[in-house]
């Protein structure tokens, strides 16, 4: 029998162990190595493509762009090639980039503020809501407020969702899915009667860019507005680790560790809506990226978030650009919505997830 | 001998304040609230109660299933806000001269520190980072864990028997092994005030005198402790002093020699109870028949 009486010196905890680090091994290496996983996936997946350039054409237009070309003594591309790689390839790169660490953080940030694993932007409504809000001002022309329309769009789905699972008792995870589901239903109907009322083009494909998601039309304008909220917005959400670890037995938990429980969730859920407005106004919704990064990464380094949320960031990153290069490749030249791919890879992850949750549910 | 008993109540909050634990020092220099209220939906769950308990004691709480024991350590840990009825005389609970309900959150929890029952995660946390969230209140929300935070982690891990079990993750853990690492999450905060929520509650015996031994030790090192308890006969062995609430009420409150008596708990509890003598340690031992 382990007896409680206090000991005459506390037993020693090997300083260099998985245990005394506060966290796993090599604890210290993991952001390190996502940042070279990333920068490499960007290196490499920005020279696939259906067009015939040569790997070494691609880094040569890319150095000459980053202003190496006079350092490293390199010829400029031809102004076609050249445009294809720094036009085309890579903003869509870095939007997918962008987009994925976004949407990681937002799915960290809701999974612990609501304590349902079940929770990221897309299961939740806001990313259908903020695709609402988007293509309502791009059908009205008002272009300039589409960041500010979608995130008024994720906000009231988001309002809508916690509210109807309020409405329905306590916030469990599942009723916490449905009521999102019913919002982000309604607003995927809304999105695509609006896209059919005001077409004139190919309104199917703009319908599926909306509601499966695509990063197919990136300019360095996609890049500014997903890459900027994902580095400010981001950034912050990121710096709150503590906090969200302060929830980790709940509320109540929370609130006797000295956080402000009320204002803390509604301020960091803000947050998350608005940083989701600003990557769906560029995106359309992509599904999955920010329910199962999260847990994936939790599996390698555990649940304090000081650890989690930059990794996942790193890992959405590197995740949605390879994501978005299969969807670009595979069935090359025709072209997948990226949202198929992370759903495809997304929803069987889901379902492991209802199951290992079923009893809390 | 310690003539501490205070009468079953029927009067108002002043006579039970007055009663209030005579012969221990002064209410001030431990825990002293006085005229808590709360209510939810209209429904009064608390009914200006009036607590204290005594600096370096261990205080059980009393009282049957939804008495409001629960409620009340939340209001005291500043989680709930205690009414404010407009006529009423206004709640305050004061802790060592601090009004722990002006104070800060951040302070607060560097002053208290409530365990909670069942408190659980599905998340993949070890024993050890789960003990380290009890340092958040002492360092900036941007500081990691440091080397100061690891050894008031490790400290308190030891102070419960832990120590063994510091790299496993809290889901694999036993109900008394998890109760054990919520205490030293507890500890880690340093509380000069330490509130439990029915702590014993799923525990077997061994561990249930267990964890009342470690309270004990804590009583001693001048942490005033208040846990709310089901078991009489644990409150009757192991606390100081004891506050019976019923239906939001304060019932009695004093020395567990004068409150644990059948004029108190029979009412209380719906049931005939007599009281022997311990052979050993002199205390009240309880048995009961039901009422009818």
């Amino acid at each position: 029998m382990t007896t409680l009486r206090a000991r005459p010196a506390p037993v020693p905890v090997r300083p260099d162990g998985p245990a005394a680090s506060g966290a796993r091994r090599g604890a210290g290496w993991w952001v390190p190595a996502g940042v070279a996983a990333l920068v490499a996936t960007v290196l490499v997946t920005v020279t696939v493509g259906p067009a015939d350039l040569a790997v070494g054409d691609v880094w040569r237009s890319v150095a000459t762009h980053l202003g190496l070309g006079g350092l490293l003594g390199l010829e400029p591309l031809g102004a076609l090639q050249d445009g294809m790689v720094w036009q085309l390839r890579l903003p869509r790169v870095l939007t997918a980039a962008a987009v994925g660490a976004g949407l990681a953080v937002c799915g960290v940030v809701m999974q612990s503020l609501t304590r349902n694993p079940l929770a990221d932007p897309y299961l939740l409504g806001l990313s259908s809501g903020a695709s609402l809000g988007a293509v309502l001002v791009l059908v009205a022309g008002w272009t300039v407020l589409l960041p500010v329309a979608a995130f008024g769009g994720a906000v009231l789905a988001l309002v809508a969702a916690l509210g109807l699972a309020g409405a329905l008792g306590a916030l469990t995870p599942t009723r916490t899915v449905l009521a999102g589901l019913a919002v982000s239903q309604l607003a995927a109907a809304a999105t695509s009667f609006v896209i059919f009322w005001s077409a004139t083009g190919d309104s199917y494909r703009e319908i599926l860019s909306w509601l499966m998601g695509s990063v197919a039309g990136a300019t360095w304008t996609s890049v500014a507005v997903a890459g900027g909220a994902t580095l400010v917005l981001g950034t912050l959400l990121a710096s709150t680790g503590s906090v969200l670890d302060a929830f980790t037995f709940g509320d109540t938990a929370a609130s006797a560790l000295g956080i402000d429980v009320v204002r803390v969730r509604w301020t960091l859920l803000v947050g998350v809506a608005l940083l989701t407005g600003a990557l769906v106004s560029q995106s359309g919704s992509i599904g999955f990226v920010g329910l199962i990064l999260p847990h994936a990464v939790r599996l390698l380094t555990g649940a304090r978030h000081r650890l989690l949320l930059p990794l996942s960031a790193l890992f959405g990153a590197t995740f949605l650009v390879w994501a978005d290069t299969l969807a670009r490749t595979v069935f090359a030249p025709r072209e997948l919505p990226v949202g198929i791919v992370t759903a495809a890879i997304g929803a069987p992850v889901f379902a492991l997830l209802l199951w290992r949750g079923r009893r809390t549910t | 001998m310690t003539e501490t008993r205070t009468a079953p109540v029927a009067t108002g909050a002043e006579d039970r304040r007055d009663a209030a634990v005579p012969g221990a020092p002064p209410a001030t220099d431990g825990l002293d609230a006085a005229r808590v209220s709360w209510s939810v939906d209209g429904r009064l769950v608390l009914d200006g109660v009036d607590c204290t308990a005594p600096p370096g004691a261990v205080s059980g709480l009393l009282g049957p299933n939804g008495s409001g024991k629960s409620t009340l350590l939340r209001v005291l840990a500043g989680v709930r806000a205690p009414d404010a009825a407009p006529g009423r005389d206004a709640a305050h609970v004061r802790f060592a001269d601090a009004d722990l309900l002006a104070l800060p959150r951040r302070r607060r929890a560097r002053v208290l520190a409530l365990v909670e029952q069942d408190a659980t995660t599905d998340l993949p946390l070890t024993v050890l980072d789960a003990v380290l969230l009890g340092r958040i209140p002492h360092r900036s929300l941007l500081a990691g864990d440091s080397a100061a935070d690891r050894d008031v982690a490790a400290a308190a891990l030891a102070r419960v028997g832990m120590s063994a079990f510091t790299g496993r993750e809290v889901a694999t853990l036993s109900g008394g092994e998890r109760q054990r690492v919520h205490l030293a999450r507890a500890l880690a905060q340093e509380p000069a005030l330490l509130l439990l929520d029915e702590p014993t509650n799923h525990l077997d015996i061994a561990a249930q005198l267990d964890t009342m031994r470690v309270l004990r030790d804590l009583a001693g090192d001048g942490v005033t402790v208040l846990a709310a308890l089901h078991d009489l006969n644990l409150a009757a062995q192991t606390c100081d002093h004891v506050v019976v609430i019923a239906d939001g009420r304060v019932v009695a409150a004093g020395d567990v020699h004068d409150v644990l008596v059948p004029d108190v708990l029979d009412p209380v509890y719906g049931v005939r109870c007599e009281v022997l003598t311990h052979p050993r340690t002199g205390r009240p031992v309880l048995v009961f028949d039901s009422s009818d």
